[in-house]
């Protein structure tokens, strides 16, 4: 059939095809309703995706019918096929949502321009996962930072900050993005080829040359500043705190988690770790900075008022716990990287989805200005909840299940010590989502502000798909990790 | 050695332009200067690129018959791409800066830093009622 050959080619010329399309679109309806239908679209085409390769096989488009090494390639594997459903999903989700927080957040007669910017960073961030050219990803890449940036500053309307943060996160997102296009360089420079494919056959024989190593800092550092690896992770938490509640959603769930992928990429499908120098690398590097970022990332947290922000930061621990799998190079915790990928993006659109809401009726997310509010939000405050305990990972909820299999590759390396860091980092989670629970439950309503209703049915519908899937994921967690074990298996097995 | 500086000395020229761009995005305070140390760094990669496609005594490459060099198209193809984004990040950038000197009145990261810390402290007072 004609759509399925071309479904992977559709999931991203269609939203960027609408995106000029929503420029033109008058109004504050039409932009949203051709978001949401193209943002389901691209579910579908995820969903169409993840069935035809979830069994091990992958699928490979060549645009233009040019054979690979001339022509661009978009190769469909498990993992990209996993990325591409969360970040379709999420936002298929969080669009529903979108239309009262944004109405409420953003200037009306801006809403065309700030959809088309949405619409061309979900293209960026789904263009990036399905490519198979190393230069593709770099400017489906940029084409997501730029409208990030875009839509970061479109927080300006409620806070200032919201402008120098977007700057800050544009000079540090764009020398990681030329970090990562120089190292790509480089390893056209020694394979003269740019097919990730082509570059994963072609790179072994070279493991020794400078060029390789020097290509591969690049590509980590600059893969690092964009994925907010600690010490790179500066333009995060202000980036968070200070964009719109719609694009925290989104980015929080999905931005980052597609740059954990590319390094996976790299790491795993076109260098291969067993390469002499990348050993080193993932256990004297990124393997420290991953504990420190899990640790520091939640103890910052601790200490926030700005509610957004404390969630930032719990990203960037959140953020180390799947740096930590992928440097222990392990079945079980790669394993832990990629259900965490997925679980962390259910855990944090939750809670960003949960916190707009707040937005909406109180105007601030401080842990002053949710004094009391359970009670006048119950819905909201229970998905909240529910999000914070899948953060700290308690069974029952996706948190567990990734957790679970991290401690499990620590304890089969026989490093008792970082499996007790990663609970003491879950604890360190409990006290930070306590404290909010305490804000809300336990103190009462500040006298001057008025009484406020919960969020309207069509907020809180998206916001408790999330959360339900918080549990359901939880529980029946066998989709994910069968993706899991298959791109496991991609990822160690046969694949050089 | 010093083969290795003359034969090569497009690189070093790369490699310098990268680190001076680097350098001047992370110490200068002011965020023009900033987006222009972003543009040196950039451009360093524009040149690493098209150096490498570069072969000495290459033309362009127009199938004529004749046994000939040719340069690599594919290098200059992609930093044509590359260069769009880079404009595009400018136009973004200075963009920002525009509306940062409105809302904030000053381009200086110093100032920038002590008004962003001023909204903390407000925001703080006002809480704290």
């Amino acid at each position: 059939m004609a759509f399925l050959d071309h479904v992977a080619i559709l999931q991203v010329a269609v939203p960027l095809l609408a995106a000029p399309l929503c420029v033109m679109l008058p109004g504050r309806h039409l932009p949203w309703a051709l978001t949401l239908a193209v943002s389901w679209f691209t579910l579908v085409c995820s969903i169409v995706l993840l069935a035809e390769v979830s069994a091990g096989g992958s699928i490979a488009y060549h645009l233009g019918n040019w054979p690979p090494p001339i022509g661009i390639e978009y190769r469909v594997d498990a993992i990209n096929a996993l990325v591409l459903l969360v970040v379709s999903g999420i936002s298929a989700v969080a669009l529903p949502y979108a239309r009262r927080s944004v109405e409420h957040e953003i200037e009306p007669d801006r809403h065309g321009l700030f959809y088309t910017a949405y619409l061309l960073c979900l293209t960026g961030l789904l263009g990036v996962t399905i490519t198979g050219d190393a230069f593709n990803i770099f400017v489906f890449l940029e084409i997501s930072s730029l409208s990030t940036y875009v839509l970061v500053a479109a927080g300006a309307r409620l806070d200032r900050r919201a402008l120098s943060a977007a700057y800050t996160y544009l000079v540090l997102g764009t020398v990681g993005a030329t970090f990562f296009v120089l190292g790509v360089g480089l390893l056209y420079m020694v394979t003269g080829t740019l097919n990730i494919a082509d570059l994963a056959e072609r790179l072994p024989p070279l493991a020794e040359s400078r060029v390789v190593q020097a290509a591969f800092a690049f590509v980590v550092a600059g893969m690092g500043l964009k994925l907010a690896m600690f010490p790179l992770h500066t333009w995060l938490p202000n980036a968070y705190a200070y964009a719109p509640s719609l694009v925290t959603v989104f980015l929080a769930a999905t931005a980052t988690k597609v740059s954990v992928y590319v390094l996976l990429r790299f790491v795993y499908t076109v260098f291969g770790h067993e390469f002499a120098f990348i050993e080193p690398v993932l256990a004297w590097l990124v393997l420290p900075l991953a504990v420190i970022a899990m640790l520091a990332g939640s103890v910052v947290a601790i200490h926030q008022d700005n509610l957004k922000r404390m969630f930032a930061w719990s990203s960037i621990a959140q953020i180390g716990y799947m740096m930590l799998g992928l440097a222990l190079a392990s079945a079980s915790g790669l394993t832990a990287t990629v259900l965490h990928l997925f679980n962390h993006a259910l855990m944090k659109g939750a809670l960003f989805m949960a916190l707009g809401g707040v937005m909406l009726r109180i105007g601030a997310v401080s842990l002053a200005s949710v004094r009391g509010l359970a009670s006048e939000m119950p819905w909201t405050f229970a998905a909240l909840v529910i999000g914070g305990l899948s953060l700290i990972g308690v069974p029952g909820t996706v948190g567990f299940v990734s957790k679970w299999y991290l401690i499990l590759a620590a304890i089969e390396k026989g490093w008792w010590l970082l499996a007790l860091l990663i609970v003491a980092a879950s604890l360190l989670a409990v006290i930070y989502v306590w404290k909010l629970v305490e804000a809300a439950y336990l103190q009462p309503a500040p006298q001057d502000r008025e009484r406020v209703r919960d969020m309207p049915p069509d907020m809180l519908i998206p916001l408790w798909v999330l959360a339900l899937a918080n549990i359901w994921f939880g529980i029946d967690a066998g989709l994910t990790t069968s993706v899991a074990g298959t791109v496991v298996n991609a990822f160690l097995g046969g694949g050089s | 050695m010093p083969e290795a500086i003359t034969e090569h000395y497009n690189y070093w020229l790369v490699i310098f332009l990268l680190m001076a761009g680097l350098f001047v995005t992370i110490t200068s305070g002011n965020l023009v200067k900033k987006i222009v140390g972003l543009n040196v760094f950039q451009t360093a990669v524009f040149l690493f690129y098209i150096s490498l496609a570069k072969l000495e005594g290459g033309t362009a490459p127009i199938l004529t018959g004749e046994p000939e060099r040719f340069s690599n198209p594919l290098p200059h193809v992609l930093i044509l791409t590359a260069i769009v984004v880079g404009v595009a990040t400018t136009a973004l950038g200075l963009a920002l800066v525009v509306r940062i000197r409105e809302t904030y009145g000053s381009i200086e990261e110093a100032g920038l830093q002590e008004a962003d810390r001023q909204d903390e402290l407000r925001a703080a007072a006002e809480q704290g009622r």
